[in-house]
């Protein structure tokens, strides 16, 4: 299904140089437990692929070969042959697997297992359990420095932000945050890591030196009531300049300038904004919008929606292929 | 009914109090069952600072129309315990311990000195799960001992209003909350035309009384009312239904035409009843068919997933709205503690009274505090037996302040003065 794949090696040479190139975007969609595949550039749905019961978190290995997908319902994490599309293993993720990151050198899936306060460390290629390292109360959001040195996980009832060795798989930091973190990203210099808190209403920027909180970031659109804007999913450009935040029933995301923590702009998307992902050219970025049941795909150059594209039932989370 | 209770629940509620008795250490035990994280966790050498939390319940068996309806033995506290757990889970990495400490009377029990003991063990935050008049005995006990009271269990509205007090925080919706929820969702499906069926008991006439309230505030119309009177029949009966079949339709058929039957029923005497077997074909809300609650057992939206399956396993039962108030109250002590990195009473006091105060609960939402009357504002479930229909306030029933002030008695009308 992959379009042109010979390109790929001219991509990795030198990703401005490629022209609109189309990479295939893969949207989890929790409702209906299939998984819709997207052509970026024509934006239309080039195939459905029928998974286990709950897809939420999805994310793909760096050769983009595999999708690697939570079954929350099913308890068990999915991986799907991108050329295939068919199930082709399962890695043993504990019970109710919600989010998780794939370690900057592909080989190990740190794993929010909501209902029992562990992160699970899996090592892909045996598909065996690393660790299991108790957390907070309802972990869930997960994210890794580049430098694969450390896992940052949230809990959405204790509100902290676990800082974790990955060599250890010991807890070294706990960074409070407001209330129900969502989601880590760190900044692709691995200075900081941000965490939303949904029903905070803010993003904390914690500092990956001292592991404080360097700064709290908060929004308003005007016309929305304070409690509507819960963020939830964040993106930071390859070159560090501006972050994007999903801000769930407030509809829209934001564009914040990362050097000020000002937000530059609110984009309006679908309804019910969680999660969000790049396509490798950084060109664009793409919104998962649940109750809307579609995606809204928006240029990165001038922040502006671009087209929104109708995808499954209660869509969650998107990733899309490295090449 | 208080007469109707056989030995063995009796017997089965003597071996309870013993139990909840030790119950700090019960609720400890709780505490999930994981190796504590190893680094980073406490400060190697932190003490770990212990914070209690007393809960005072007034508690007998009681029946119900539907034996489904009976109140589970632990409702309420069950809530608490699992709160707890998750306090300690934060506390692991805090340097805190919570500890739960139970005590149990009887409904028209003097509480006043069962309460005074829980001070004297070092209570000073109290769940209570009791009626308004043993609240009112306790509540200017706990503020001459800086005591901060919960209420879990009372929504009558008055606690709110004429008889409300500055150290008595209200995680347990009111009436009037309640009925505007289901008020709101009715105007908003267009079906204003109802009619009230209301018990004689007290608590059956005050929440007839913030039906009618929602009605005028909501413009709903109640064309008729009747008062179906407790003559003191068994609950259930072995050929019970027969004859229910046929004394309902007869009860109701000189009301006028309506879209909604109205049920206030909070004493189990009729209510259960009234669906599917009306004169006419009518659908049916309150305390039967549709009902308004803090909580739902199938809700799942919001996360409320994580809290129902944390909570079903730890009690083998699914979540009431009771448990879903006690939750909260123990969650608001211990993120107050968390945040303030303190056991320190007057810091977690101030935190939780502060401006910017919230706390999470499933609701989709944050949830604040009345700065006038000490309520804890939240969304108000709709829902059957089965399933969650809507939560209010609905969409379009606006407000300058929150949405959520739409239900209940608002600020401008308040007759709450805070001393």
């Amino acid at each position: 299904m992959r379009r042109l794949p010979f390109l790929a090696a001219a991509m990795a040479a030198g990703l401005s140089t490629s022209p609109a190139f189309a990479y295939m975007v893969y949207v989890s969609n929790e409702k209906d437990n299939t998984v819709t595949v997207v052509d970026s550039d024509t934006k239309e749905v080039v195939k459905t692929i029928d998974v286990g019961q709950r897809p939420r978190g999805i994310t793909i290995s760096h050769d983009g070969k595999f999708i690697y997908l939570c079954a929350s319902d099913d308890d068990t994490i999915e991986v799907i042959d991108t050329a295939t599309h068919q199930i082709v293993a399962t890695l043993p993720s504990g019970p109710d697997p919600e989010l998780f990151v794939l370690s900057p050198d592909g080989k190990t899936l740190y794993v929010a297992n909501e209902d029992d306060n562990l992160v699970t460390v899996i090592d892909i290629e045996s598909k065996g359990v690393l660790a299991e390292i108790p957390v907070g109360v309802e972990p869930e959001g997960m994210g890794v420095s580049p430098d694969g040195k450390t896992m940052v996980n949230t809990s959405e009832t204790t509100n902290m932000a676990h800082f974790i060795d990955t060599d250890t798989h010991e807890i070294t930091h706990n960074v409070l945050v407001d209330s129900r973190p969502r989601f880590v990203e760190f900044t692709p210099d691995g200075k900081e890591a941000w965490v939303s808190a949904e029903i905070g209403g803010t993003v904390s920027v914690i500092d990956n030196e001292t592991r404080e909180i360097k700064q709290k970031i908060t929004f308003e659109i005007p016309g929305l009531r304070a409690e509507a804007i819960q963020p939830v999913g964040v993106r930071i450009t390859a070159d560090g300049k501006k972050a994007y935040v999903a801000l769930g029933p407030a509809n829209h995301v934001a564009v914040i300038n990362t050097g000020t923590y000002e937000v530059e702009k609110y984009v309006l998307v679908g309804q019910r904004v969680w999660q969000l992902a790049f396509t490798p050219d950084q060109k664009t970025i793409i919104s998962t919008n649940g109750v809307s049941n579609d995606i809204t795909f928006i240029d990165v150059a001038t922040d502006e929606p671009v087209q929104s594209v109708t995808v499954g039932a209660l869509p969650w989370g998107v990733v899309v292929s490295p090449n | 009914m208080k007469g109707m209770v056989p030995n063995t629940l009796v017997i089965f509620f003597g071996l309870f109090v013993a139990s909840v008795n030790a119950s700090p250490v019960a609720a400890q035990e709780t505490a999930p069952q994981q190796a504590a994280p190893k680094a980073g966790a406490a400060k190697s050498g932190q003490e770990i600072t212990e914070i209690r939390i007393g809960y005072l319940r007034a508690y007998e068996p009681q029946l119900a129309l539907s034996v489904l309806d009976v109140p589970p033995r632990d409702e309420g506290v069950a809530g608490a315990t699992v709160a707890i757990a998750d306090n300690n889970t934060t506390g692991k990495f805090m340097g805190q311990q919570f500890a739960l400490d139970v005590t149990e009377v009887k409904p028209d029990a003097d509480v006043v000195q069962t309460f005074r003991d829980m001070v004297a063990r070092g209570d000073r935050y109290v769940l209570a799960d009791i009626s308004a008049g043993q609240l009112l005995s306790i509540a200017d006990i706990g503020r001459e001992n800086g005591v901060l009271i919960f209420n879990v269990g009372a929504t009558d509205d008055v606690l709110r209003e004429e008889e409300c007090r500055s150290n008595v925080f209200h995680t347990a919706p009111t009436r009037s909350m309640l009925a505007d929820g289901l008020a709101q969702y009715l105007i908003w499906k267009q079906w204003p035309r109802w009619v009230l069926l209301y018990g004689s008991h007290e608590r059956d006439r005050a929440f007839a009384d913030a039906l009618r309230r929602a009605a005028t505030r909501f413009g709903g119309q109640i064309l008729a009312e009747k008062e179906f009177k407790d003559t003191g029949t068994a609950r259930r009966t072995d050929s019970g239904v027969v004859q229910i079949q046929r004394q309902i339709p007869v009860f109701m058929q000189d009301l006028p035409d309506h879209d909604v039957v109205l049920v206030a029923d909070e004493s189990e005497v009729f209510g259960t009843y009234v669906p599917f077997r009306s004169w006419i074909p009518r659908p049916v809300a309150g305390t039967a068919g549709l009902m308004p609650s803090a909580w739902h057992p199938a809700s799942e939206q919001w996360g409320g997933t994580q809290i129902q399956n944390r909570f079903a396993k730890a009690n083998g039962r699914r979540m009431l709205s009771k448990d879903m108030s006690a939750w909260t109250a123990v969650r608001i002590i211990g993120d107050a503690a968390t945040r303030t990195q303190s056991a320190d009473q007057q810091k977690i006091e101030a935190f939780i009274r502060a401006d910017d105060f919230s706390i999470a609960a499933f609701k989709g939402q944050k949830l604040t505090f009345r700065k006038w009357d000490w309520q804890l504002r939240q969304p108000i479930f709709l829902g059957d037996s089965k399933s969650v229909v809507s939560t209010s306030p609905q969409e379009g029933f606006l407000h300058q302040v929150s949405e959520l002030d739409t239900l209940g008695v608002d600020e401008p009308e308040t007759k709450c003065v805070l001393n």
